[in-house]
């Protein structure tokens, strides 16, 4: 029965994607059709492939198929944002790489939402995703619900990855940061997260332990909240059913603050939040031990989400936004530092006692330099959301210093950790096939990330001075134009620093593909000296 | 009244109240008495159920 109605369904989408194939009014709404039709026919002849096929036993056990799939997913598409990062940022620094020839689709402008999108959505959704199914089965003592419905979950989001990138490309998008995608784009990714959360608490609510571990709590925050400002910040009516364009119902002030609603609490809820659920469970088990204090992680919790779905405005000092809500979002970005270091501090004690495994364990050493990145960004996030530090630093390269030193430095740590974590216990090999080569990519990464946030606090303090600097009968002594020229070597410090990040997710790639394929075992015991 | 002005007038005292007091509330019960106990047990979760779920035998911390 069910397979009927799947085969009805899947055949009124391919359906209606031929007739959008047909009758689109612009070339990625073309495209996606294509993409669509192709997906539900090949789904279609799939359902009916297994009708006659009876179901086999129940399984038990761990459901880590999606999983080790999604370990392959985050280290594919971590590749593809960093080198789309590379390309654009030698593109800032040389624009004669903005081709002729690639024009429209090679240029600065549409690269750069992929570059943000691939590593913030495919990059850590992918590892957000992998990670949550991973942890919320241990921790709770039970196997995923729903059936294959993780794995929906998973191709699911992979589709409007893919749609939401070739959009890009093709010059459909909404013109909201983070939030590009189009319409029909985010329709879909409404329903791939409603069933997302659906696994998540299906799984939480046949648990055989008591309690819920903590890094549930901030998993669960971040699949609820990132629902809630993706819905609210999407709302737009589409200008034909036929066609990607679509138009917002806020607009003015109001677009702009729910824009940066959703933006901020992206970066609180997404790369934050989530990211942190998984330190609650990778550093504990890297470490052999408890984490520090579980009282202070309950604290951290209720502080982190009741404070920051306030800090928002901050991206608008100085708008036509009123002062009083620009205050307020500064007020709770200042107050966020402190359940930040909480955490921090939690994270980093919880290695009280096994400070010498650091020496030893390169795991270990991405998993803290991690945290001290994630200590470090929050301490500059609400110094710079500080109206008189914004005057200087908004729309200067601080700002994407900033973001980097977060995004490369705790979001991207954290999770190259997690990877080498899993890689291994998913495929039953005792180690990563190269301890060595974890060294080799933590000290490329690290070097990468201090190149780049040094090199645009250089350019975004001297840039937002040179701004602002009048002469004695008050005239602007600089035109935009000399800010380009004197940022130059930055952007070329900026760019080497990410070919050096990029570098070590290669070797990790390289690493993890030799582990899966359980070539020669390397019989050393866990660890190089740090050099 | 309008609408926006209706909810700010909501949003900044009774809400307020109402989440400043679920915040307090959240925090105080973690402290309640007997809860080392119960967090001690909770903070080793993940040290259980590595490979099969359900099983309850703890696995040795190695420390």
């Amino acid at each position: 029965m069910g397979n009927y109605v799947k085969l009805i369904a899947l055949g009124c989408v391919a359906l209606f994607a031929a007739i959008g194939a047909n009758w689109g009014r612009d070339t990625a709404y073309i495209v996606h059709a294509i993409i669509i039709l192709g997906v539900s026919g090949f789904m279609f002849v799939r359902v009916l492939r297994s009708m006659e096929s009876k179901p086999g036993p129940t399984p038990t056990g761990y459901m880590d198929d999606v999983v080790r799939a999604g370990v392959i997913a985050t280290s594919f598409w971590g590749v593809v944002g960093m080198l789309v990062g590379v390309v654009i940022a030698f593109q800032l620094a040389f624009p004669g790489l903005n081709f002729e020839v690639l024009q429209p689709y090679g240029n600065f402008g549409r690269l750069r939402p992929l570059h943000t999108s691939a590593v913030i959505f495919a990059f850590g959704g992918n590892a957000l995703i992998m990670s949550s199914f991973y942890i919320v089965q241990r921790t709770s003592g039970a196997r995923l619900w729903g059936g294959n419905l993780s794995w929906f979950v998973f191709w699911g989001y992979n589709l409007f990855i893919v749609l939401a990138a070739t959009g890009y490309l093709l010059g459909a998008t909404q013109s909201k940061e983070y939030a590009e995608p189009e319409w029909y784009i985010d329709l879909w990714l409404t329903i791939v997260w409603v069933a997302f959360l659906l696994v998540f608490l299906g799984t939480l609510f046949k648990r055989t332990e008591k309690h819920i571990y903590v890094a549930n709590w901030f998993l669960l925050a971040f699949i609820v909240t990132v629902a809630m400002l993706h819905l609210v910040n999407n709302i737009s009516i589409p200008v034909s059913i036929w066609g990607s364009k679509s138009v917002q119902v806020f607009s003015g002030v109001q677009d702009a603050m729910v824009q940066w609603w959703y933006g901020h609490n992206a970066v609180g809820f997404f790369l934050t939040a989530g990211f942190l659920g998984m330190m609650y469970y990778f550093v504990p088990k890297q470490a052999g031990r408890p984490v520090f204090s579980y009282k202070l992680s309950i604290i951290h919790f209720w502080a982190l989400i009741f404070l920051y779905i306030w800090a928002g405005p901050h991206h608008l000092h100085y708008t036509a936004l009123p002062d009083w809500a620009s205050t307020l979002g500064m007020v709770f970005s200042i107050i966020l530092w402190m359940p930040s270091w909480g955490g921090m501090i939690n994270g980093l004690m919880t290695l009280q006692g096994a400070w010498d495994k650091l020496r030893t364990d390169p795991i270990l050493r991405m998993m803290v330099i991690s945290l001290a990145f994630y200590g470090m960004s929050t301490f500059e996030g609400p110094m710079m959301s500080i109206r008189a530090v914004n005057s200087l630093s908004h729309y200067t390269d601080w700002t994407i210093g900033h973001v980097h030193s977060g995004a490369l430095g705790w979001n991207g740590m954290i999770t190259f950790a997690a990877l080498y974590f899993l890689t291994p216990k998913l495929w039953g090999r005792a180690q990563m096939h190269s301890i060595s080569a974890i060294s080799w990519h933590f000290w490329l990464a690290t070097i990468g990330i201090i190149l780049y946030a040094a090199s645009m606090w250089v350019t975004g303090i001297m840039e937002g001075l040179m701004w602002r600097e009048v002469d004695a009968n008050g005239f602007l002594v600089n035109s935009f134009a000399d800010t380009v020229s004197a940022k130059f070597p930055m952007y070329v410090v900026r760019a080497l620093g990410g070919v050096l990040y990029l570098t070590g997710a290669l070797i990790m790639s390289w690493n993890i593909f030799m582990t899966i394929r359980g070539g020669a075992k390397v019989a050393a015991p866990v660890g190089v000296p740090a050099e | 009244m309008q609408e926006t002005s209706l909810l700010r007038e909501i949003a900044d005292n009774w809400m307020l109240v109402a989440m400043f007091t679920l915040f307090v509330g959240a925090i105080a019960w973690a402290f309640r008495p007997g809860s080392r106990s119960v967090h001690q047990d909770t903070a080793n979760i993940p040290f259980r159920n590595e490979d099969h779920p359900g099983s309850s035998e703890t696995e040795e911390l190695q420390s």
